[in-house]
Parts: C-alpha cells; structure tokens; sequence
C-alpha cells in the first residue's frame, strides 16, 4: 500500500491508503472529518468541495494517494485567525442560508475559492463561481446573499482562510 | 460507491510513463485529471487493473509558443488553459469554449488532453480542436511521436486514433492572425451542463468577403462535425446577414444527432441551425 503524507487543515498525516481510497473517505473515515460530506457517485453535486493547494476540488473524485505531498483545507479548518467562525459561515448563519445544511460545507469552500479570484463579485458572478454546488432545499437566493455579505466584511477585514 | 481496485503507478517523467504504459498492459488507463475517469469508477462502469497518472509528469502541463501555432501540453487544465495569456490571446476560441466546461472545481482537475482523449461527443472542445484543424501530439514507447489531425483523431462515440500504448502528449494549435474572429455557442439548460448542441467557429475576413470559414459542432454524432455545407456555401462570398442566414439553414446536413432525455434528433438539428447562425453573427461582429 502507498504511504502518503498530507496535510489537512494545518496537521500533518502520515498514512497507508488502498490506491481506490477517495480523499473524501479518507479524510471521514481515517481523520474523523466529517465536515466534507459525500453526496452523489457523479462529480456533480459538489457537497465534497475541498481546497487542494489552494483550489477547489471535488473530493469524491481525488484519489487520497493524488493527495500525498499536497494541502488540504476543509470547512473544518475555516476559522478567522484561530478566533470563531470566518466570515462566510456566520453569513451563512445569518442570512438562513441552508436548510438541511448537506450542500453547505461545499459552499463555503466554493465561495472561498471564488472570493479569492474575486473579491466583490456580482450576483451573476456568484451563481457562475458556485455553479459546481447543488443545493436541494434553498432556492439559493440566501446563498447568493451571504457569500455577498461575507465579501463585504471580508474586504474590509483582510481574512485568509 | 468505492472504485474498483486497481494497481496505481505515479511516473515522475513521461520517459517513465511511456515506459510504463506497454507493460501495464491493455487494461491499464491512464488517469489526468480523473473527472471523467473518478466518476466512471465509481459507478463501476470501468474496471482497469492499472491506473497510470499523469499529475506528476510536469513537462505535460506546459503551454508553449512555437512559431506559427501553440502547442497545449495534454495535463493543462482547463483552469491553466482558459486563463493562460498565449492561449487568450492566440486560440481566443480554445479559451472561450473552455469557460463554459463544466465548473470551477472541475475546471482546476480537469485536463485539456483528457477532454481530448475521452472523446465524448457531447464534450465542448473536441468539437473546437475540429474547427481549428489542431493537430494532436502522440507519443509511444514502441512507436515514437505520431501527429493525428483533429479530423483523423475521433473515430467514434469515446474512442479516438490513440493505440493502448501511446499518450496525448500535446495539441499543436496554429496562431490566430489577423482578420480572424472566433465563437463558442453552446446551449444548455440547467447550470453545469453539457452541450445539448454546441457551435464552435471561426472566420476570416478580408474587405467585406468570407476568406476562410470553419465550423465545428458539438453533440450533433457519434463524433464532433464540420458543417462542410454551410463552409462551402459562405467560403469567398460576400458577408451579409442573408448570406448568413441562407448558409446556416444547412448546419445540419451530413449530421446524425443523437436523440435523448434533452431532445429529439429533429431538436437538435434545428439547435445546429439558429446556434450556427448566432455563432457565425458573433464571430463576424467587429
Ligand atoms: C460535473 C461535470 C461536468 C462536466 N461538464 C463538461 C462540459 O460541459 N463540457 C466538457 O467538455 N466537459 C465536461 N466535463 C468533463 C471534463 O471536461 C473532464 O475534464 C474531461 O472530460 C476529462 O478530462 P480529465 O483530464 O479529467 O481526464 P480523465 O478523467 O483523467 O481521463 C478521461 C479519459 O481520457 C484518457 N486520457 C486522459 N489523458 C490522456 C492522455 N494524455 N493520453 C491518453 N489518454 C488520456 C483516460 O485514460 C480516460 O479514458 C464535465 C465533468 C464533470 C464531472
Ligand atoms: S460527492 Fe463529490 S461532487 Fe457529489
Ligand atoms: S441546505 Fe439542503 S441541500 Fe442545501
């Protein structure tokens, strides 16, 4: 088996992984980050999104060994400076941006993603950046709002992820 | 669901990827960006005994000026490709049609070549590398370096001139030079989708007249398509709205669009039509 040699959200792991091990599985099943969940067999849904090196990816469709020598941040690892939630989740939390909350973890990662490239982005290019992201219960217009909200207060706060 | 197993070999240059390919045998597959393949193990609709990936085989990634054409190196992503200065300014078409692939997070795994190499005919740059005679790059340990003309490279439905042994190494597109004017139209209904039907063109002009026209059509076969009729109804005639209007209504000529869950072949062929024509408009408005 591989030894691969990761790190996730600022730790470093060191692990043997089956090559047919998905990050996502692995990151839920051997680190215990259940924040990534895993929601469809075919690249779409983008409930997985993690940033690898910086950029978002699907991580139902990264093999964990692509991840050896690599960077992983996942919701888990969003915090301002160590101190609470970032920006986008309490955005998230404060326009009611989820319902059922499955698509939300691959929402905040993507608006990270976007937000990066584009500081203050306009509805339309907020509905492009996240078009990777399905979310079933909330029709998106909250979603669009807070990844507004959440640019805002970033531009003026200068917050990394 | 959990991907079949495989054996996974990491070649660190393509000397060792080509060296590993012919021993790997006839069910090993080589893995680029996976956001075809991932998606296909998981729905155990493949079932390779090896995987050999190409992530770190730096000296495919590059993207290169050479003379009169670009050449694209296979594992350019389509993030790199849509977003890198020489291709923006020298294959506007490649860059355009790229924009409209798939997703951001898709768009940072997925690779030029793999978009090649799977040969989807609903895939959008397939039907671009068609309308911009591309040449792709090939290169095999038992038969060295091979060009295939776009129009040679698609043989059917996900099946392309490529033997087991060899790998895209690049695609040679030829620069851009003046009077030129490109356009990518593709419709699609829901956000992240594949073309329903897709339009790639490209035109050259010289005082007022249609010098060189070429058209490229996604998902309208079993392969990507020139629309020779319409080519040959504008090429060296005067540019107008009726010329081309009178040429796009033979977008569809010589086609056999497939009929599914987003439409008819009838659909489909009248989408050719009215996306040739707003395609055509688009490249000619300057
Ligand atoms: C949700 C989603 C939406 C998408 N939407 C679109 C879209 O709108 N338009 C579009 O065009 N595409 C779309 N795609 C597909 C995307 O463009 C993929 O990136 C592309 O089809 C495959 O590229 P890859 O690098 O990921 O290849 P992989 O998945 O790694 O490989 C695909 C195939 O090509 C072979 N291969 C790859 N590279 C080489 C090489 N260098 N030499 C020889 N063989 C090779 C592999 O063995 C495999 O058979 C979408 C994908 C997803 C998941
Ligand atoms: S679980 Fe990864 S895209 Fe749906
Ligand atoms: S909140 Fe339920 S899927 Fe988005």
């Amino acid at each position: 088996m591989p030894r691969i040699r990761v790190e996730v959200d600022g730790e470093t792991y060191e692990d043997d992984v089956e090559p047919r091990l998905l990050l996502v599985h692995y990151l839920r099943e051997r680190l215990g980050k259940v924040g990534t969940p895993v929601g469809c067999d075919t690249t779409n849904c983008g409930a997985c999104t993690v940033l690898l090196d910086g950029l978002s990816a699907k991580s139902c469709s990264v093999l964990a060994v692509q991840a050896d020598g690599r960077s992983v941040t996942t919701v888990e690892g969003l915090s301002l400076d160590g101190a609470g939630d970032h920006p986008l989740q309490r955005a998230f939390h404060r326009e009611h941006a989820l319902q059922c909350g499955y698509c939300t973890p691959g929402m905040i990662i993507a608006s990270l993603d976007l937000l990066r490239d584009n500081p203050d982005p306009s509805e339309a290019e907020v509905r492009e950046g996240l078009e990777g992201n399905l979310c079933r219960c909330t029709g998106y217009q909250n979603i669009v709002r807070a990844v507004r909200g959440a640019a805002a207060e970033m531009r003026t706060r200068e917050v990394a992820p | 669901m959990i991907p079949p197993t495989f054996e996974y070999l990491r070649p660190e240059s393509l000397g060792e990827a080509l060296r590993m390919l012919p021993d790997a045998g006839e069910d090993a597959k080589v893995l680029a960006g996976g956001q075809s393949l991932m998606p296909l193990l998981r729905l155990r609709l493949a079932y390779p005994d090896t995987l050999v990936d190409l992530d770190r085989v730096a000296a495919l990634r590059e993207i290169r000026d050479d003379g009169d054409a670009l050449v694209v190196g296979a594992t350019a992503t389509h993030h790199q490709v849509m977003n890198d200065p020489l291709v923006r300014r020298f294959a506007p078409l490649v860059a355009a049609a790229t924009a409209t692939v798939a997703d951001p997070a898709v768009r940072h795994r997925g690779t030029f070549g793999g978009s090649l190499a799977h040969a989807d005919p609903a895939g959008d740059l397939p039907a671009v590398a068609l309308a911009l005679d591309a040449v792709m790059l090939a290169r095999s340990a038992s038969g060295g370096d091979r060009e295939i003309p776009a129009r040679d490279f698609f043989v059917d439905w996900m099946t392309t001139a490529l033997e087991p042994d060899e790998l895209l190494t690049g695609v040679r597109l030829p620069k851009a030079g003046p009077g030129w004017g490109f356009h990518y139209e593709k419709f699609h209904r829901t956000a992240q989708a594949w073309a329903i039907v897709g339009v790639a063109c490209a035109v050259r002009r010289v005082q007022g007249a249609v010098e060189d026209v070429r058209i490229g059509l996604t998902n309208m076969g079993s392969v990507p398509v020139r629309a020779s009729a319409v080519e040959e109804r504008l090429g060296g005639n005067a540019l107008s709205d009726g010329a081309l209007r009178e040429a796009s209504e033979l977008a569809a000529e010589d086609t056999a669009p497939p009929a599914d869950l987003h439409g008819s072949a009838e659909y489909r062929s009248h989408l050719a039509r009215v996306l040739t024509r707003r395609a055509l408009g688009a490249a000619t408005a300057r």
